[in-house]
């Protein structure tokens, strides 16, 4: 107890210590009495870096969509105009935005489908050591190397991959044959045709998708399914009525993912694929080898609006929660 | 003699909300200060405003007659309990408790001898080795206490220091934290909403409401004689009068309070008093609770339990001492 | 969902969540398999035979080794400053509130939220308009722009979860702003930082889309698989190189995982 006796037997220590001294004291004693310096002080490099560095990249890049190139000379003439939007409207060039988007249409449809299953089960069954296990299951492969992933369906949808040789042990080939000879679809082998463009694309963006489907289902409450079942309700009705419009904010987050970085991706349709370009590779060959790079930028405004259209709808249904 | 804590005219302003409103407050050295009143009443802002959280917009503090304001709570040499305990989570409790000697560079050896004793004197002797995680509430309670004694703090905060637990640990940390504050002699300044919490455990009581303080006294005072509505209402139970019917009986017009237990209920209706309807009965234990109406006029008496009641709906007189009718300070 | 009952899933719902986890894992076995493939030109299936000598030759293979050493490297300079950025900025954005709060959180994840190719083609432009040469630090100047994210978003997860009076009562115990950090503050996000960073390095390790407009002639690891995809040279090198890769990534993530289960969810969606 002798420490702690009584402290008017110990004689009065001041009550308010001086400052530390030293630079040390002085500034901690100048945050502490200025926290908006200290704010300002934290928050300049990061807004910095972001502000000047990426957004004036930005701003570089959406000012050069204005400028024009010279068709003779190749060079950029950096004169306000608005012909470069006139070039992407040519028919070659809407073409590349409508197969752009249509593809990223389905694919956001069919990971929803797939990752339906998925997140519902591990949302709403799978508990304790299988749940982080589920977990895992989705999170590796979202980590691991995207060109690992588009590489493995190289080898799956080759000729002479798998895929052929496990179809015709179950005497499916004709059936593949079938289905490459039809238009757009197909192709000469599943890997230079736009079936196999699509699995792939689905095949890298499916865990963007099961996570927040996951997230939105794990806070619908599991006794309005059982009640939804005890009021008369059928699966169906009950999938249809109720798990499907609690869970369709995570939906429309996950395709968020899945519709912007297929618009924009230009590697997975030029490893898998036709020679027929996507909004990606028509931006990739527009500012490399075509060098036209007001061309390019322009390109790049059509993802950018599109997904600032995607976005809005989805910010009014909710989807940012689910993120 | 000098105050432990001193405010003069202190105002904090939030934007355009005025939390704490021009008070003025004189704490004691060794005493036990409690400061009462619902939530946003400022009675917080005042705790914070001490140990340095917190600078007054305008006004004067000063802590044993040295001025506090521009001296962060580092420097100074007041310690605070807080409601959530925030004991480090990475930290055992040793450490937790020996945090403050640790960063003024106090040894090892010394610091952790002294963190033995702090943790002797809240009995919770051998905790050390514990993480914060694998503690009771209760448990969790005496090591923030003991984290901010070790320190020898001139002024010990608390905030709402007993509000986490549960009746039976509460009643027992009371009785504990009132022992201990005598034994140490350091001035204890907590913050509460209990109003039996205020009551019980300290020396004065100031009775906060929206940034100012209504009254402060003694419990006996504060419970006895309130100065004004608020405080009749807040603290226990009191039947508030409205000045036309304090006047029937005092020859003043002023509002008064009446404690439950002061009232006498009679059964029988030509007795001189007050003519009331028993509207409802509550049983409480050692005592019973009667709901009256007195013309429009609610009105509650307490009981002792086992006396024949009178039936729900049946008019009884009510009758009181004249000197139990404490007239406020507040005007009609 | 919540439930407490133990219940079992209807048998056509564990059918189909089987499927797509299969669906999600059994291609990246495969490359594994294909590893030992001892077939040179093509993806024959089966393999004709299998081999150890493709880790041999990948190990004898300079430029392998090469994209390997740029790669780590850029990792590392970028997950430093993203630690860095990354964590001042949400240290800011957590302990006040100020105006403006939502704006720095957008522009925190816009760099990842725009397809990649956008904030690639935007530092190319930006760097032929300042006339800034392609070098080591131009990969890492994109890189840390999108490797921020990650750690932001650990960081700030950890932030939310650390109440506000732990720090006033470091400070309530005497210590000061430097000693509140080095004792209180870094202690309690450490492992979420350590989090943030393994992720930064895994995301870093694997770009390829932003890395191909700002590295002018350098390989990076996924640069030289790039290009080995459009022109092979040698195929069973490119697989082992794949399986490595898998490997390296999944350490990270693990670990990254490890050091964030209890609490905050590492944050996955924001790759």
């Amino acid at each position: 107890m002798n420490r702690l006796a009584p402290v008017a037997a110990q004689g009065h220590a001041p009550v308010m210590a001086p400052s530390s001294g030293g630079l040390r004291g002085a500034l901690s004693d100048l945050f502490w009495r200025r926290p908006r310096f200290l704010l300002v002080l934290m928050l300049a490099p990061p807004l910095l870096w972001l502000g000047i560095v990426y957004i004036g990249s930005l701003f570089a890049l959406l000012l050069q969509s204005f400028f024009s190139i010279d068709e003779f000379s190749g060079l950029i003439n950096r004169q306000f105009t608005l012909k470069t939007y006139g070039d992407l409207l040519q028919a070659a060039n809407v073409d590349i935005i409508v197969r752009t988007v249509v593809m990223a249409a389905l694919v956001t449809l069919a990971s929803a489908i797939i990752a339906f299953p998925i997140a519902y089960y591990a949302a709403r069954y799978a508990r304790g050591r299988w749940k982080a296990l589920f977990y895992l299951a989705v999170m590796l492969p979202l980590w691991s190397s995207y060109l690992v992933k588009v590489y493995a369906w190289k080898l799956i949808l080759a000729k002479e991959g798998i895929l052929t040789w496990l179809l015709g042990k179950l005497h499916l080939g004709w059936l593949l044959d079938a289905w490459l000879a039809l238009p757009y679809v197909g192709g000469s082998s599943l890997s230079v045709s736009a079936t196999g463009t699509f699995i792939a694309f689905v095949y890298v963006w499916l865990p963007f998708m099961i996570l927040p489907i996951q997230a939105a289902l794990e806070r619908v409450p599991a006794n309005l399914v059982e009640a939804s079942s005890d009021l008369g309700a059928s699966p169906g009705q009950t999938f249809r009525n109720i798990l499907l419009p609690l869970a369709l904010p995570g939906v429309v987050a996950g395709s968020i993912f899945t519709f912007s970085l297929t618009l924009g991706d230009y590697i997975i349709p030029q490893i898998i694929g036709t020679s027929r370009l996507f909004i990606g590779m028509a931006v990739y060959a527009q500012q490399g080898t075509a060098g036209n790079i007001p061309l390019a930028a322009a390109f790049t405004v059509v993802p950018i609006v599109i997904m600032g259209f995607y976005l809005w709808g989805a910010k009014r249904l909710g989807a940012f929660d689910a993120l | 003699m000098t105050s432990a804590v001193s405010f003069t005219r202190v105002s904090r302003y939030f934007g355009a909300v005025r939390a704490v409103d021009a008070v003025d407050l004189d704490i004691a050295p060794g005493e036990f200060f409690a400061m009462l009143g619902p939530s946003g009443s400022g009675k917080t802002t005042c705790l914070r405003l001490i140990a340095g959280f917190e600078q007054p917009s305008s006004g004067s503090i000063s802590i044993f007659g040295e001025r506090a304001e521009g001296v962060p709570p580092y420097r100074r040499n007041v310690n605070t309990v807080f409601q959530d305990y925030a004991l480090f989570p990475h930290l055992n409790v040793l450490d937790n408790v020996a945090y403050g000697l640790m960063v003024k560079g106090v040894g090892r050896a010394e610091r952790y001898r002294a963190a033995e004793e702090a943790l002797a004197l809240v009995r919770l002797p051998g905790y050390g080795t514990r993480r914060p995680g694998e503690l009771s509430g209760g448990q969790r309670q005496r090591v923030a206490l003991a984290r901010a004694l070790v320190n020898r703090p001139r002024v010990l905060l608390l905030d709402e220091p007993l509000g986490a637990l549960d009746l039976k640990l509460r009643e027992e940390m009371q009785e504990e934290l009132k022992a201990l504050q005598k034994a140490l002699a350091i001035t204890f300044v907590f913050v509460t909403h209990d109003q039996g919490e205020a009551l019980s455990m300290a020396d004065r009581v100031a009775v906060f409401n929206e940034g100012r303080i209504m009254q402060v006294g003694t419990p006996q005072e504060i419970y006895q004689r309130p100065a004004t509505r608020f405080v009749a209402d807040f603290v226990g139970s009191s039947n508030i009068l409205p000045p036309d019917f304090v006047y029937r009986w005092s020859g003043q017009k002023r509002w008064g309070s009446l404690r439950p237990e002061a009232i006498r209920v009679n059964r029988s209706v030509n007795q001189e008093g007050v003519r009331a309807r028993l509207v409802s009965t509550n049983y409480l234990g050692a005592m019973i609770r009667l709901a009256l109406d007195a013309d429009g006029l609610r009105l509650h008496a307490t009981v002792p339990a086992g006396v024949v009641l009178p039936a729900e709906g049946e008019l009884v007189t009510l009758t009181f001492n004249r000197e139990n009718l404490h007239l406020m300070e507040e005007g009609a | 969902m919540r439930s407490d009952r133990s219940q079992t899933a209807p048998l056509a719902l564990k059918i189909a969540a089987g499927c797509g986890l299969a669906f999600l894992h059994l291609p990246i076995l495969l490359i594994f398999v294909y590893a030992f493939t001892t077939e040179e030109k093509t993806f024959q299936w089966p393999l004709p035979g299998l081999t150890l000598q493709w880790f041999g030759i990948t190990w004898n293979r300079p430029d392998v080794w090469q994209a390997l050493s740029l790669s780590v490297r850029v990792a590392a300079i970028s997950t430093v400053i993203a630690l860095v950025l990354g964590t001042l900025c949400a240290a800011a954005v957590s302990r006040s509130r100020f105006f403006g709060r939502e704006t720095i959180s957008l522009l925190v994840i816009l760099p990842i939220a725009l397809p990649g190719i956008i904030t690639g083609i935007a530092l190319r432009s930006a760097f032929s308009l300042a006339e800034i040469p392609f070098s080591f630090w131009t990969i890492v100047l994109g890189h840390a722009t999108f490797c921020v994210v990650v750690v932001y978003n650990n960081a700030v997860a950890r932030f939310r979860r650390t109440s506000a009076s732990l720090i006033e009562a470091s400070y309530d115990l005497g210590a000061d702003g430097f000693q509140t950090f080095r004792y209180c503050v870094l202690p309690n996000i450490a492992t979420a930082l350590l989090a943030g960073g393994m992720l930064a390095f895994a995301l870093s390790f694997d770009e390829v889309i932003v890395t191909t407009f700002t590295a002018g002639q350098q390989q990076t690891v996924p640069i030289w698989m790039l290009e080995e995809l459009i022109r092979p040279r040698q195929r069973p090198v490119t697989n082992v190189v794949a399986m490595v890769v898998v490997l390296v990534t999944f350490l990270p993530i693990l670990l990254a995982y490890y050091l964030t289960r209890d609490g905050d969810q590492i944050a996955g969606t924001g790759k």
